[in-house]
Formats: C-alpha cells, sequence, structure tokens
C-alpha cells in the first residue's frame, strides 16, 4: 500500500516535471521544422534574389521585400491607431471610469479580443472596405489602410489589457503622494502614474506589435493582396500583400519540397525571428522591472 | 516663504485655463475615445445578431449545404469545429495543466525554470500562420498524418498551450499557501496535496482558462488551412485522419472564394461561429464569478 | 532515555532570519514542554525541525543532531511523510482546510490509506472529543469548516492533528488569535492528553506557560539560555536575562 504510493508519486512527478519541460522541447521543435523546411531556400535562391523587390513565384521571382514592407507598413498602421486609443481606454478604465462602469467595459473587451480574425475580416470586406472606397474616393477599398484599421482593432484588446495592468500595479501612495502635493486627477495621471507604469505599457505595445505582425486572416482578406514595394505614403491607400497573407494564401498549392515551397518556409523564419525579437523585448522589459521593484522593497 | 509670497510666485491661473479645468476637459476626452473604441463592438454584435438571425433555421444548422455552399446548411463545419476543439482539449488540456502544476508547484528558481517561461511567452507570440507551417511539416508531412483532424488538433493544441499554462498557473499560485504546509504537515505528499487540495480549489480558475484558450483555438483558421481544414466535403469526417470542414475556414471559403454568395449565409454563417465563440467566453465569465463568490478563502 | 535528545542544532537561513544556533536540550515524553522568549527568537524554527517542516522553507544550513528515538530527524534519507505522521503540527492561526468538518479531521488518516468509513467515523469522533469539539458540531459535521468560529476552527485544527494519535503534538502559538473561553479548553485539552501524547508548545504568553507548562525553555535570538523544569524557572530562574524576561523588562 505505501509503497504503491510512493510509486505512484514519483511518476507522478516525472509527468509532471515532463509536461513542464514540454514548452522548450515544442519551441525547439517548432524552430527545427522552420529551418529544415526553410533554410535549404537559400541554396535554390540567391539571397540577393530573396531580397530584391519582386515577389511572382509563377516566373520564378522570389523577392519577399515588398511583403516585409506590407507587413511592417499595414503593422505600423495598427500601431497608430491601437496604441493611442488602447492607452487612453486602459488609463480611463483604470483611473478615471466609476468602478461599476470599469466592470462592463473590461468584458466588452474582452469581447473584442475574443472575435475571431476571419469575423473581422468579413465584416472588413463587406462594410469597411466599400465605406473606405467611397468616402475615400479610392478604386478599390482593399489597401493597407483598410488591414491597418482592423489589425488596430485586433490589437487594442491586448493593449488595453496589459497597459491596464500596468496601472493597477502602481502603488496606491504614488497617486496619494501625488493628490497631496495639490495635483489634479489629471495631472497625477500624466505626470506620476503613467511614467510609472511605462515599462508595462511598453510591454503592452511589444505584444500589441506582435499581435498585428502575426494576424493572417483578417489581412488576407481585406489588403488587396499586391505585393509592391510601396514608393511613397499614398501606398497606404493601395493594395499591399503581408507575409502571413503569402504564407496563408500560397502554402495550399505548391509542391511540397518545392522551390517556392521552402521560400514559404522561409517566410515562415523570418516571421517567427520578428516574434521572437519583439517578444523578447517585451519579457526583458518585464523582468527588468520585476527586478527594480525587488532592489527598491529590499 | 509664507503663504502669501507663494501666491506672488506663483500666481492661481483663472480663466479657461485653470488645472481644474484642464482635468474636466481631459477626462471628457478620455471618456469620449473610450467610447469611440467600445461603442464599434457593440455595434458589431449587434448588426451581426440583426442580419443574421433570419438564416438562422433548424435546415440551417443542420443540413449540408448545397449548390456549391450557396444554399443548404453548414452542419459540416459546426461538427468539424466541434471536433477540432474536443481534439485540441484533449492534448492541450493534461499536458497544460501538467506544466502550470510543474510551473507553480514544483520548479526551483533557476535558470532551466526561465528558459521554460521565456519559451511559453514566445510560443504565445508566435503568429498562428506560423503553426500552420509548423504542423504541416511535423503532423502532416514527417509524421504522415496527412491534413486531418487529427494533424490540425495538435497544432492548435500546441498553440493553445501557452494561454492554458499562464492561466492555470494564476489559478494555482491564486491558492493560499498554508493549505500546502497544513496538508503536508498532516503527511500529505506533494502530489496527494496538490490532488486533494490545490487543484478543487483552483478548478474554477483552471476551468475558465482553459475555455478561454479553446475559444481562440476555435476561432482560428490559420494553423488549420494546411493542416486539415477542407473546403467544401460531401458527407461529415469519419475518422481522426479525415479532413474536415471547420467555421472559421468556411467563412472565409464563402466570404472570398466563392462568387455569387447569398449574403443572408454568410450573416447567418458569422452568427453561428460568434455565438460558438463568445458562448464559451460566456460561460468562462459565468464560471469565474461564481466561484468567485463562494470561495471560503 | 529522554524522547528526544538535541546536540548542538544550527540552523540558518539564505535570508538571514531568525535562527538557531548550538541548542542542545532533552524532551521527555508525556510532558508539556514550552518554549518561551520574544518573538524572532527561534521558537517557531525550533518547531518546524522536529517534523521537518522546514524542508519547505529556504534553509541555508542545518547542523547538529536531532534523535527522536532511535532517529536521526536531520538525516535527508529519513521518510518524511511517516515522521509527520508521528509528530503532528497546530499553527498560530487556524487553518482548517477548505472541506467540510469531517473530512478535514479525515484527512490525515485518508491520505495514509484508511479507506474503512467505521474507522474513520471512530478516529473523527474521537478526536473531536478528546479537543472538546464534539458537542458543538457532532450534528453539522457535512458543513464547511470554515462557518465555524476561530475558536473552533482552532480546536478543530487540534483534532485534525490527534486523528492519527501521533506521538508528538507540536504547538506554535496555538492560542494567539483565540477567545478565553477557546484557549481554557485548548489548555484543558492538553493537560488531560499529556498521559497520551507529548506537548511540545510555543505558548502565547508567559502565563500560559505557567498554567500549563512541565519544563520551560527559554530562547533569545536562536540561543537557548535556560531550560529548567517550570516550577524552577518561574521562581528561581538562573540566567540574569531569564529573569529580566519573565519580569516583562523586554520582549
Amino acid at each position: 500500500m505505501i509503497a504503491r504510493n510512493r510509486l505512484t508519486e514519483i511518476g507522478v512527478t516525472r509527468l509532471i516535471q515532463l509536461a513542464g519541460f514540454s514548452s522548450i522541447i515544442f519551441m525547439g521543435m517548432i524552430l527545427y521544422f522552420l529551418l529544415t523546411e526553410g533554410v535549404p531556400a537559400l541554396g535554390e535562391v540567391s539571397l540577393r534574389e530573396l531580397f530584391s523587390s519582386r515577389w511572382y513565384p509563377i516566373e520564378g521571382f522570389y523577392g519577399i521585400l515588398p511583403l516585409i514592407t506590407g507587413s511592417l507598413m499595414v503593422t505600423i498602421g495598427a500601431m497608430l491607431i491601437a496604441v493611442p486609443f488602447g492607452l487612453c481606454a486602459a488609463v480611463y478604465i483604470s483611473e478615471v471610469a466609476p468602478p461599476r462602469l470599469a466592470a462592463v467595459l473590461k468584458p466588452l473587451v474582452e469581447i473584442l479580443a475574443g472575435l475571431p480574425s476571419v469575423v473581422l475580416g468579413f465584416l472588413g470586406i463587406v462594410i469597411l472596405s466599400p465605406f473606405l472606397r467611397r468616402f475615400l474616393d479610392l478604386p478599390t477599398g482593399l489597401t493597407a489602410f483598410t488591414g491597418s484599421l482592423l489589425l488596430g482593432g485586433i490589437a487594442i484588446p491586448t493593449v488595453i489589457s496589459i497597459s491596464e495592468d500596468a496601472l493597477n500595479n502602481v502603488p496606491r501612495s504614488y497617486r496619494e503622494a501625488a493628490r497631496a502635493l495639490g495635483a489634479t486627477g489629471w495631472q497625477t495621471i500624466w505626470g506620476v502614474t503613467v511614467p510609472a507604469a511605462r515599462s508595462g505599457i511598453l510591454t503592452a505595445v511589444m505584444l500589441g506589435v506582435g499581435r498585428a505582425m502575426g494576424e493572417t486572416m483578417a489581412v488576407m482578406m481585406v489588403t488587396g493582396n499586391a505585393p509592391v514595394l510601396p514608393s511613397s505614403l499614398g501606398a497606404l491607400f493601395e493594395p499591399a500583400r503581408t507575409m502571413t497573407a503569402t504564407i496563408a494564401s500560397e502554402m495550399g498549392e505548391v509542391a511540397t519540397g518545392s522551390e517556392h515551397y521552402h521560400v514559404l518556409f522561409f517566410i515562415g523564419i523570418v516571421l517567427f525571428l520578428f516574434s521572437l525579437v519583439v517578444n523578447l523585448i517585451a519579457s526583458r522589459l518585464v523582468f527588468r522591472s520585476k527586478g527594480r521593484a525587488e532592489r527598491v522593497l529590499s | 516663504m509664507n503663504h502669501n509670497d507663494f501666491n506672488k510666485l506663483y500666481p492661481r491661473r483663472t480663466g479657461l485655463l485653470t488645472p481644474r479645468n484642464m482635468e474636466k476637459a481631459g477626462y471628457a476626452g478620455l471618456t469620449v475615445l473610450t467610447i469611440l473604441t467600445v461603442l464599434p463592438i457593440i455595434a458589431v454584435v449587434i448588426y451581426i445578431l440583426v442580419q443574421g438571425a433570419p438564416a438562422i433555421s433548424p435546415s440551417f444548422i443542420f443540413d449540408m449545404p448545397r449548390d456549391g455552399m450557396r444554399a443548404g446548411g453548414i452542419w459540416p463545419a459546426i461538427v468539424g469545429t466541434i471536433y477540432l476543439t474536443v481534439g485540441t482539449a484533449i492534448f492541450s488540456v493534461p499536458l497544460g495543466i501538467g506544466a502550470a502544476i510543474y510551473l507553480a508547484e514544483y520548479a526551483p528558481d533557476n535558470r532551466v525554470t526561465q528558459m521554460i517561461r521565456i519559451a511559453i511567452i514566445n510560443l504565445s507570440g508566435i503568429p498562428s500562420v506560423v503553426y500552420g507551417l509548423f504542423g504541416l511539416g511535423l503532423f502532416v508531412l514527417f509524421l504522415k498524418f496527412g491534413s486531418s483532424i487529427l494533424a490540425a488538433s495538435l497544432t492548435l493544441s500546441i498553440m493553445t498551450l501557452p494561454v492554458i499554462i499562464s492561466t492555470t498557473e494564476e489559478a494555482l499560485r491564486a491558492v493560499p499557501h498554508a493549505f500546502r504546509v497544513v496538508s503536508i504537515s498532516l503527511g500529505a505528499t506533494r502530489w496527494e496535496t496538490i490532488r486533494r487540495i490545490v487543484l478543487p480549489q483552483a478548478l474554477p480558475g483552471i476551468v475558465t482558462g482553459v475555455i478561454l484558450g479553446l475559444e481562440r483555438a476555435a476561432g482560428e483558421t490559420a494553423p488549420i488551412l494546411f493542416t486539415g481544414a477542407a473546403f467544401f466535403l460531401p458527407r461529415l469526417p469519419q475518422s481522426p485522419l479525415d479532413p474536415t470542414m471547420a467555421l472559421p475556414y468556411h467563412l472565409f471559403v464563402i466570404s472570398t472564394q466563392v462568387p455569387g454568395m447569398p449574403v443572408q449565409i454568410q450573416y447567418g454563417t458569422v452568427l453561428v461561429l460568434l455565438v460558438f465563440v463568445l458562448g464559451m467566453n460566456l460561460i468562462a465569465t459565468w464560471i469565474r464569478s461564481r466561484a468567485r463568490a463562494r470561495r471560503q478563502w | 532515555m529522554s524522547l528526544f535528545e538535541i546536540y548542538d542544532l544550527t540552523v540558518e537561513y539564505s535570508d538571514g532570519t531568525e535562527s538557531l544556533q548550538g541548542v542542545t536540550m532533552n524532551i521527555e515524553a508525556n510532558e508539556v514542554t514550552c518554549l518561551i522568549g520574544p518573538a524572532g527568537g527561534g521558537k517557531s524554527t525550533f518547531l518546524r525541525v522536529l517534523n521537518r517542516l522546514n524542508d519547505l522553507a529556504d534553509v541555508k544550513k542545518v547542523s547538529g543532531k536531532v534523535m527522536f528515538k532511535d532517529m536521526n530527524l536531520l538525516d535527508p534519507k529519513i521518510d518524511v511523510i511517516d515522521l509527520r505522521r508521528r509528530i503532528g503540527m497546530v499553527f498560530a492561526r487556524p487553518l482548517p482546510l477548505p472541506l467540510s468538518l469531517y473530512e478535514n479531521v479525515a484527512y490525515g488518516l485518508r491520505t495514509a490509506g484508511e479507506r474503512s468509513k467505521a474507522k474513520l467515523d471512530r478516529a473523527v469522533e474521537q478526536a473531536l472529543r478528546q479537543a472538546q469539539l464534539w458537542d458543538e458540531v457532532y450534528d453539522r459535521l457535512d458543513a464547511p469548516a470554515s462557518r465555524l468560529s476561530g475558536g473552533q476552527q482552532q480546536r478543530l485544527c487540534l483534532a485534525r492533528t490527534l486523528s492519527l494519535e501521533p506521538e508528538v503534538v507540536l504547538l506554535d502559538e496555538p492560542t494567539s488569535a483565540l477567545d478565553p473561553i477557546s484557549t481554557a479548553k485548548i489548555e484543558s485539552s492538553i493537560l488531560e492528553l499529556k498521559e497520551r501524547y507529548t506537548f511540545i508548545v510555543a505558548p502565547h504568553s508567559i502565563q500560559q506557560a505557567g498554567r500549563i507548562a512541565d519544563h520551560v525553555a527559554f530562547f533569545l535570538q536562536g540561543e537557548l539560555v535556560e531550560y529548567q523544569p517550570a516550577s524552577e524557572i518561574f521562581t528561581r530562574p538562573r540566567d540574569k536575562r531569564t529573569e529580566d524576561y519573565l519580569q516583562g523588562r523586554f520582549g
């Protein structure tokens, strides 16, 4: 009886340890498969060709530059929308709104976070893009700008919830000290609370960037899918093509092991590296700010 | 410096730009921005309800699609999404809860643990379409599962894992440490303590996290594009090795790939997907608030 | 031979808090031994060494020898699960597990593998009677333990420890959060039960030590200053520091 219990204990402990390490294992496997399928592209297509500006796989042009700039353009546009709106909403929910209202607003933000991106993409096609075409008098409503608007909506919940956490973690005493010196609530927010929460807010922005950059379906549905290198700011109102959308729309039709197949995996590596950098910066910000708080406390 | 000097040096601002007025204006501005952020969400949900409701009928739900999906129902897509969600749960729930138990109850505070945490953070940030590539490489091609429910579920599982791990860990850590000390002092082992005290107390939080993770998996399209989603199938999948239709992919197909698609079917599909996903969200929120009210500590 | 024979016990924590330095003492069976002294003096640490709950804390160094019968408690290879069933502990705050009254008391036996309902019933009733709680709760054993008053909860915790019929019961300021009536009940339980168990108590006041102790040990900043029969230490303390403490000059 006792012996069997001890065996259960040892067995369960091993299983739990294995589960604990699984994340590292999966991370390694993802990297391995991306590399084995994507790196051969470098042997088949020269590096210069790969970073040229023409993406036309049917004729053997594999320049991923327009795809990278497409992703960047759409992401930056999205952040220009998501950061101000998201941050203001977070400040409002955490610092200004009466608790009852905040209790209603938070689940609403969660609903937005839970909307599948195809749903947003669908609404983008049937409502947003016809509206933009007429309103801005464009030849087509399927543009980088349309994608930015949708991606902004997708990144907003991330920005709100993480900034709000950061604001909530600012000690009450900071706010009380500012108020005691005669600052108004408004001055306290922008002079004390937001600066104190800045590393958390930066994390929120970084994770929002990651979310926008990695988004696939909504972007693929509304950006018009034209892999062109942007030449001016006007390109924002023309069709574009992101890395994610390229993989999603072309992977289904390529032959396994072909040049095109390897290049699509190579784009996957680029995306993986982008997300790695974004997340490492975000997590470093978290770890560093924690370290600072501990130093202050001890 | 007495108060009079102070007032001379720093005269009170009068007129419109007093700090009070600035505060009022600022708060008003914030309120407007927040309304602008939140209002579209409500509008979208209501709009979909209004547009989609007329399409909903028993035959829309339970029939197979006809006429190149331009008529009939969306039953195979609904069933497929249920299969994928359940399949994802089968793999990700035990693994995710196990990993969270490890991190909350066993992991020493060292470099390896920090590496695990960084791996989880990075897994949560990898674009969903890259998961699709990984699933294609590992499950579909290398393990030869083909484009199938199995391969798609496994892919979605790994994508869902970080959400389940982090919410479960949070729920475990919320259980007071004293319970563990008491249980151990009564001769219970670590695992007995977890099984008899910690897990039951953390259960509502864990269930909430699991549902939120699965909600995300249920609404995803990109990871299943090349691992198991089918454009159209004349019959329901017969085994885990068959490909399947799924609601989000079906919505993508009927809104971009099929010309002359009746708008009503599109909105009906959106509504069903939304009910599916937001229903899960609602259940999770309900479990969480009920558990908070009943908690004994 | 004494029940516990402790030589030169030294404990250091990683964060430098409460420690023990070179404690040497014997503890006799079927007595009430009280550990007194100001907070942070090492009483809790001492108690936690005896049932190895220190394993859960961030301990940097433990040395010396703690013999319990013929077992060295500092030996990492001993069966700590079995040890904790033989040496039970009651904590300062009432800490009922989030279970029913019945399941709280039966918890130790269930984890030990007891399945017989009849045996569990008998053990639960006996333990609750020993802790003088049975008459107040026998008709609502299925209610959540958190619904009891603080005093009742602490007696429940005592019953939970007694249900395993341990050889030794450690009590770490068990009445510090209780009303006088519950305190009296716990003290009288201890006095009644000392024929069956050995009690080692960190009392929450000197007066309490006076009411229940057979032997008293005075700990100051990790050092065992004086260890005497209760009658001796209260009337003729040998060390000046003990005298000062007993007279309330510090602490």
